[in-house]
């Protein structure tokens, strides 16, 4: 079959990658700058009589997303930042009742109301179990339409796979640009993963019935319930680290940035070599778990590393607890949905440098 | 020998949490009565509340979904849309419906959701001790209107009636009250709720029944005198029998029973 490539909107090739991916439930409520994959998703699925709900709230949209994955769907819910905030509810649950399902947050500034312009003041909030409790969950980031759509793809299969919300974390940069994208074919929903804790076709079955819930009121239980998970997380923290990396052997210097600030240090790093300045790239792709295993190898190597983010900086912690102190890490950073320029970072390297 | 009437199958035969006198049992008894002579024990879904029927799942034999507080109907929308041809039952309390979960109903009822919502209407915060609901009544004291809800200057608003409320609603289909504190009135609600479940699996649209039910630890009263409560009280103000019924003709004349 001939590859099936497209120029699209960041928004509308992460809705194509879901519908692809199996996506039978969507649920959203409008929030700029996410509003075109919410658009494409009412299309997209009632065209072929799959559920799309344009809910009251990110709240309710959050909790049909809880209903539709606890009866087995593969299931989404959309929003941009202040509404993945009133999302952290469900989410919370939904981690405690271990279900699975996708949320894409296409992030703008803040706090508060904040602005509508691209940020990455999201990340502690969505790798650190944004809601109540004591939980995480995958959280991918793509820099490009094309990797938004992959990822978005592959978050369905991660979900399913640990039984929990994965999470895409884009940006409005992500969201609204356009870019060539390849699109990935279409998944036969007769071939997706069965998953025998639903609720739903128990006559067919002839299992017990079976409940979900976030609930025990007995802490011995609980706490051996959140000890079982973390056991999960720990496996996960071993199989599922990704980032790209460019040049961190040569370089002296090496540069960390994710999404859409990871295209900016590329830039960046371009420009410095045409001066005679080598530096190298580190690009985490899963934001959670945290690519921290070969950090802390290039730190134990001595290298220093520059953190370049939207935000004040957040990432940095990460980055700070892989090096553990035993190289330098620096922070450039703009936030308030300022993206810097590559020229800024530029200039923020040849001063660290002396160069 | 014919068994006339017994434990239904899709109640489980265990003890409940639940005080003296409490309604939860009984209405828990209703739908597994009704489940079962249905059919439909291996296609019922409950969807679970917060508040003191949160052990919902510890009684039905049945699956059940356990969302946040208030947001039950939005979840019921989510199971029932993916699974059309099975009984979603939306389990609710007075503050889960009528406070914190105002929007999802008034939305999941709009929609025309072909779930049927269980409302048990206590007037009372039964699981946190007492505390004013949405549906408390003028003069009734709580732990948090002690002297009284009063509309006046404390501003604690007016009990909102519920069924009238959502009869507005172009999505609704079948809006009735019934009661659980006598046993003519527990036959009557268990019709009701009958007709909310056939029209459900007709596939016609949003259904609901409200159920008065005593709450006596919460009212301070023995089960016995609480009941006379409800009847003298709650009664006069939440109007007894089919509030909105625009169910096709097969489902108005009754069914079979």
């Amino acid at each position: 079959m001939a590859e099936d490539r497209r120029l699209m909107k960041g928004n509308e090739a992460i809705g194509e990658a879901a519908i692809r991916a199996g996506c039978t439930a969507y649920f959203g409520y409008p929030i700029t700058p996410q509003n075109e994959l919410t658009a494409y998703m009412a299309k997209g699925l009632l065209d072929r009589n799959r559920t799309f709900i344009q809910a009251e709230s990110e709240v309710a949209a959050i909790n049909m997303v809880y209903g539709a994955a606890s009866a087995g769907a593969r299931s989404m819910t959309s929003s941009s930042s202040p509404g993945i905030s009133l999302k952290q509810e469900g989410i919370s649950y939904a981690c405690g009742a271990d279900i699975s399902c996708v949320v894409v947050n296409v992030a703008r500034s803040g706090p508060g109301l904040g602005g509508i312009s691209p940020s990455q003041g999201d990340y502690f909030q969505a790798t650190r179990g944004g809601g109540h409790g004591d939980y995480y969950h995958v959280v991918l980031a793509p820099k490009s339409v094309q990797e938004a759509a992959d990822l978005t793809y592959e978050a369905f299969d991660l979900a399913d796979e640990w039984r929990m919300p994965a999470m895409v974390l884009a940006d409005g940069l992500i969201g609204q640009m356009m870019e060539a994208v390849t699109l990935p074919p279409d998944r036969d929903l007769a071939t997706l993963p069965p998953k025998p804790w639903a609720v739903g076709y128990q006559e067919k079955t002839g299992r017990p019935f079976n409940h979900i819930s976030s609930l025990n009121l007995m802490p011995a239980e609980l706490e051996k319930q959140n000890i079982e998970r973390f056991k999960r997380y720990d496996v996960m923290k071993k199989k599922l680290q990704r980032h790209e990396e460019l040049n961190v052997d040569k370089a002296e210097l090496v540069l960390v940035a994710y999404g859409t600030a990871s295209r900016v240090a590329l830039g960046a790093i371009q420009m410095a070599a045409e001066l005679g300045i080598e530096l190298g790239l580190y690009r985490p792709i899963s934001l959670w778990p945290f690519p921290e295993k070969r950090l802390s190898e290039l730190a134990a190597k001595g290298k220093r590393f520059l953190v370049v983010e939207m935000s004040m900086g957040q990432m940095i912690e990460d980055v700070k607890l892989a090096v553990n102190g035993r190289s330098e890490v620096l922070f450039y950073g703009r936030c308030g949905g300022m993206v810097p320029t590559e020229e800024e970072v530029l200039a923020e390297i040849r001063r660290i440098l002396k160069k | 020998m014919e068994l006339l009437y017994g434990h239904p199958k899709s109640l489980k035969p265990v003890l409940t949490k639940y005080c003296p006198g409490c309604g939860h049992g009984v209405i828990h008894r209703l739908i597994c009565e009704l489940i079962d002579e249905m059919g439909l024990q291996g296609r019922s879904i409950i969807t679970n509340p917060v508040g003191c029927s949160i052990w919902a799942d510890l009684y039905f034999d049945f699956d059940s979904v356990q969302p946040a507080h208030g947001r039950t109907p939005a979840a019921a929308t989510g199971v029932k849309r993916v699974l059309p041809d099975h009984l979603v039952l939306c389990y609710q309390g007075d503050g889960d419906l009528a406070a914190i979960g105002t929007a999802e109903i008034i939305h999941a009822a709009n929609r025309g959701e072909k779930f049927t919502t269980i409302f048990v209407n206590n007037a009372i915060y039964g699981m946190t001790g007492g505390q004013m609901a949405p549906t408390t009544l003028i003069g009734q004291k709580a732990t948090t209107a002690p002297y009284g809800r009063d509309p006046g200057a404390p501003g604690m608003g007016y009990p909102i009636q519920v069924c009238e409320l959502l009869a507005t609603l172009g999505g609704t289909k079948y809006l009735a009250r019934g009661a659980v504190n006598n046993a003519a009135n527990i036959r009557k609600t268990k019709q009701y709720m009958r007709k909310a479940f056939e029209a459900q699996m007709r596939g016609e649209g949003f259904t609901l029944v409200e159920i008065l039910s005593a709450c006596p630890t919460n009212w301070g009263l023995q089960p016995g005198p609480a009941e006379e409560w409800l009847e003298t009280n709650m009664i006069p103000f939440y109007k007894l029998g089919e509030i909105k019924n625009t169910l096709e003709p097969v489902a108005a004349e009754g069914g079979k029973k």
